[in-house]
């Protein structure tokens, strides 16, 4: 691996690697536009300009010129300074330019706080302009380009990010750049939206205000919002996401970098899969069914109850969706087990009228059908009930949506257990019913659809009384006479996840 | 020198645009004696010999461009004529194109020979109607005579020319822009490495060479490189044309020896300064190159002369102004020329080039003030060797010649009540 010296600090590089990754390793960040380790190299911001001090081993002289970052490429010896005097400069220089014709809305911008611009201003700016206020370029402002995309001209750098993306990620082409010099300007494709399934993406690399998201303009700054490492539910590819939230309330999902599953990227559906995290059909206390009404209780006493009516039936099976968590999984199956075992079905369909598209959109919506499977859980043929069962713990799953077979299959039942996060059908069936957390709203583990184990963290509190799923479980288990899991919230996950 | 090969259709009494005539002037007997008795390294290597450096600007060694073609790599190499002539004060290739294209078709088969193309280019300016019409006669009539196609000459060498005219933006001569427009894309110059010889058109290994320089390869390859070496400077050898336009009794194209002095072309080529009036200043190579005040015009025209006394001999369009030039104006329409044709791709040139023209125009205007002029300055500063291409340096360089050069003029210009308004508001703002 090429040896390199930036700013003092000897590195060893991958080869191939360009100097803004490189510096990275070395937690050095040379300032940046137009890069974006996802896409091509397009070198036209000149933000990344860098002193090279000696190219390789064998050409050790200073390079006369500084040299963009993102265009060049580690070599054996290769000396670089990212902090000098006249490196600063170039910088302030090109701040400068970038912002001439910026209109600097920045109160009204909802990249502010998060805006490259602005960040490295402070950093490397200028602080005193030059330029004449009623001479700068004006362009369109607040133009919808799509379902979920809003564009600003003025604000736009014309880094090509966006359009590299469309063109080599996505490749549906939707972006272009048209006129010329400082009338340049991002432009749609003529007769074209920007409604691809992946079209928010080119929000979250704008560096700056120019593209901004149609669903979370408006709603938040962004300085407020808490960040929280979880993974996407939306469908079985279980693309790495940040909770963005504020005050129990979740704003806005972004991808989170995982080179194995999903890189720099997300799906726009799967940018919307807390919308209904807060819709008023969540379930918000346990209840137990007292002659034809549910009375509101605990949960550890609703687990206490549940546990003696479970106790008292011949044989239990369990019903779970593919959205239960591994160690929801995990001791379901301990619960059976104390209950003399029985059938653990799963009920979610594999497939679904949404097609794979061969990037990281899964037909199966589900996000942990391997986990469950890794336990124990299978679908039964034609998903017809279980005949041999007079009591049923079900989890997360709306079963009388599935069918009469099944109605008829609860109405016989002597005991009926249900953890849901929403009121469904089902809990008109149910003796017992426990209101758990979503997954925004307590941790835990899926397991993708190639059998990667993936943790996701607790973003915001449950709604009401509801406790995480876990929690309702290991009641259950306990109240059973089992023992809880090794420790809670923590990791089954390694040790269940297949190979 | 008086026997003109460059502009021979100047000399010779029938027009050389007509094929036949072409050859009963010795036309395509060089390409013939090329391919039927020399190896394509031992082409490469005459032209490396005769010194030939290229004449669309940069002035390159072409020999040299050529030998970065990798061998082997089972790709197709392209030859690319570059006739986007474009550079304000430039008008040499046009000569060429529209008075003895076969000169041109001639030295890009040999230069296609050279380094292995079977399918050449010709990138023509968008404006130059006329000369495409000539062209593609001359190509019409090359293949009807079998000087094109397949099999030439009876060797087993095949090589096609293809015709393409531009759309009429100055970036398209830049020539990874050129090679991005023949692609069919807008022409934002890439960035480099690679190089197209390594990396150019359809990602193939391609060579980019100017009119003039193709047509020096022809007589390269007829007369020899010791003849071509002959002429002029060894730095830079060779029969040049230079384009004199501006304050002169006889603007036009010249085919003098590279190394003619700057006041003897202007004095006995061009007829001196018209109105009976007096040099001010001298742009040497198209209006990117700095500007030349009259003093410093007793120079040699060729490369290292030019370059050593702070210009560039560039494209060879020799810019003459009078004593009674504006020079605050001349600049301003320079630098709408640039702004203008700024692709945008690069924050320095695209912000930078309108910038300065804005400038411009308050100073042109009077409405001016001294902070103005340190800006253009600092500005011009700041776009040079920041950008992709170098149109951000050819727009910055006049800017910081002309101002460096003809200040008096620049700051006489200055509205001094501005100025002060300028500074109490100043005061103002800080208290």
């Amino acid at each position: 691996m090429p040896k390199v010296t930036i700013d003092g600090i000897e590195l060893d590089v991958a080869p191939g690697t360009n100097l803004v990754d490189a510096a990275a390793q070395a937690d050095i960040e040379i300032p940046h536009y137009c890069y974006h380790p996802g896409l091509s190299v397009a070198g036209n911001c000149r933000m990344c300009m860098v002193d090279i001090r000696a190219l390789s081993e064998k050409q050790n002289n200073p390079l006369p010129k500084l040299q963009i970052g993102c265009n060049t490429v580690v070599q054996e010896g290769m000396v670089v300074e990212t902090k000098n005097e006249k490196v600063e400069a170039a910088r302030a220089s090109v701040l400068e330019f970038l912002l001439i014709n910026h209109p600097i809305d920045c109160p009204i911008c909802d990249q502010a706080g998060e805006c490259k611009l602005q960040e490295y201003y402070m950093d490397y700016g200028a602080y005193r302009s030059r330029f004449e206020l009623e001479e700068k370029v004006h362009k369109e402002k607040a133009t919808a380009i799509g379902e979920n995309v809003m564009l600003d001209q003025e604000r736009c750098i014309l880094c090509t990010r966006c359009v590299r993306f469309l063109d080599e990620v996505t490749g549906t082409h939707e972006l272009t750049i048209t006129e010329r010099g400082d009338h340049s300007e991002l432009s749609l494709a003529a007769g074209k939206t920007v409604d691809n399934a992946y079209a928010t993406n080119i929000v979250d690399i704008c560096p700056v205000g120019a593209l901004t998201s149609r669903r979370f303009r408006f709603q938040a700054r962004v300085w407020y919002l808490d960040t929280t490492d979880s993974v996407c539910t939306g469908c079985a590819t279980g693309c790495n996401v940040e909770v963005h939230s504020r005050r129990g309330a979740i704003y806005r999902l972004k991808p989170r970098y995982n080179a194995d599953v999903n890189g720099y990227w997300m799906c726009d559906h799967g940018r919307t899969t807390f919308e209904q995290n807060a819709a008023p059909d969540r379930l918000q206390s346990s209840l137990v069914r007292e002659s034809e009404r549910f009375l509101e209780l605990e949960a550890p006493a609703v687990a206490r109850l549940a546990a003696r009516a479970l106790e008292n039936a011949s044989r239990v099976g369990i019903v779970v969706s593919a959205g239960v968590t591994v160690e929801e999984a995990e001791l379901l199956a301990r619960i059976l087990d104390k209950l003399g075992g029985g059938p653990k079905i799963l009920v979610s369909p594999e497939t679904s009228e949404i097609a794979d598209d061969g990037k990281l959109i899964s037909t199966d919506r589900f996000p942990n059908r391997r986990g469950v499977e890794a336990v124990g859980f299978a679908k039964l043929a034609d998903d017809t009930p279980p005949a041999d069962v007079d009591a049923l713990i079900i989890v997360r799953a709306d079963v009388a949506a599935l069918g009469d077979a099944w109605k008829t299959l609860l109405e016989g039942l002597s005991t009926t257990v249900v953890l849901d996060e929403r009121v469904t059908d089902t809990l008109g069936y149910a003796d017992h019913v426990l209101a758990v957390a979503s997954h925004f709203e307590s941790a835990g583990t899926f397991v993708n659809r190639d059998g990667r184990a993936q943790r996701f963290e607790k973003a915001i509190d449950a709604p009401g009384a509801a406790v995480a799923g876990e929690t309702a479980l290991g009641d259950l288990l306990a109240a059973l006479g089992g023992a809880a899991l090794e420790s809670e919230g923590r990791g089954l996950a390694a040790g269940n996840a297949p190979a | 020198m008086s026997e003109k090969v460059l502009l021979r259709f100047e000399d010779v009494a029938s027009d050389l645009t007509q094929i036949d005539n072409y050859i009963a002037d010795g036309g395509y007997d060089a390409a013939r004696k090329t391919l039927t008795g020399m190896s394509p390294d031992e082409v490469t290597q005459a032209v490396k010999d005769s010194g030939l450096r290229g004449r669309g600007g940069a002035g390159f060694p072409t020999g040299l461009k050529w030998s970065f073609v990798p061998k082997d790599t089972g790709k197709p190499v392209y030859l690319l004529c570059n006739a986007d002539e474009s550079e304000p004060g430039t008008f040499k290739d046009r000569a060429i194109i529209e008075n003895d294209p076969h000169q041109l078709i001639e030295g890009m088969i040999v230069a296609s020979y050279a380094i292995g193309c079977h399918d050449a280019y010709i990138y023509i300016r968008g404006e130059f109607a006329d000369g495409y019409d000539v062209l593609e006669r001359a190509l019409a009539d090359a293949y009807a005579k079998q000087m094109l196609g397949e099999k030439l000459f009876g060797t087993d060498y095949n090589l096609d020319i293809h015709l393409h005219r531009g759309a009429g933006a100055y970036i398209c001569g830049e020539e990874t822009g050129l090679i991005e427009s023949l692609e069919g894309k807008r022409a934002n110059p890439r960035i480099k490495p690679p190089f197209p010889a390594v990396h150019g058109l359809f990602g193939c290994p391609t060579i980019v060479n100017n009119v003039e320089t193709l047509a020096c390869v022809k007589h390269v390859a007829s007369r020899g490189a010791e003849w071509f070496k002959g002429i002029g400077p060894e730095s830079g050898p060779g029969p040049k044309l230079f384009c004199i336009s501006g304050h002169v009794n006889k603007p036009g194209v010249y085919e003098l020896p590279m190394g003619t002095p700057l006041m003897s072309m202007i004095e006995n080529e061009a007829g001196g300064i018209w109105k009976g009036r007096k040099l001010k200043a001298v742009i040497p190579g198209g209006s990117s190159v700095p500007v030349l005040r009259a003093e410093e015009c007793d120079i040699d025209m060729d490369f290292d002369s030019v370059s050593k006394a702070g210009s560039m001999l560039g494209s060879a369009g020799v810019i003459v102004m009078d004593e009674m030039t504006d020079m605050v104006s001349s600049l301003r329409t320079i630098a709408h020329f640039y702004h203008h044709e700024s692709c945008g791709q690069c924050t320095p040139c695209r912000e930078g080039t309108g910038w300065l023209e804005k400038l411009l125009i308050r100073l042109d205007e009077g409405d001016g003030t001294d902070e103005d002029l340190k800006t253009l300055e600092t500005v011009a500063g700041n776009m040079i060797g920041a950008t992709i291409c170098v149109l951000a340096d050819a727009a910055a360089m006049p800017v910081q010649s002309f101002v460096s050069k003809f200040g008096d003029e620049f700051r006489a210009r200055c509205n001094t009540e501005a100025q002060s308004a300028d500074k109490s508001g100043e005061g103002e703002a800080r208290a």
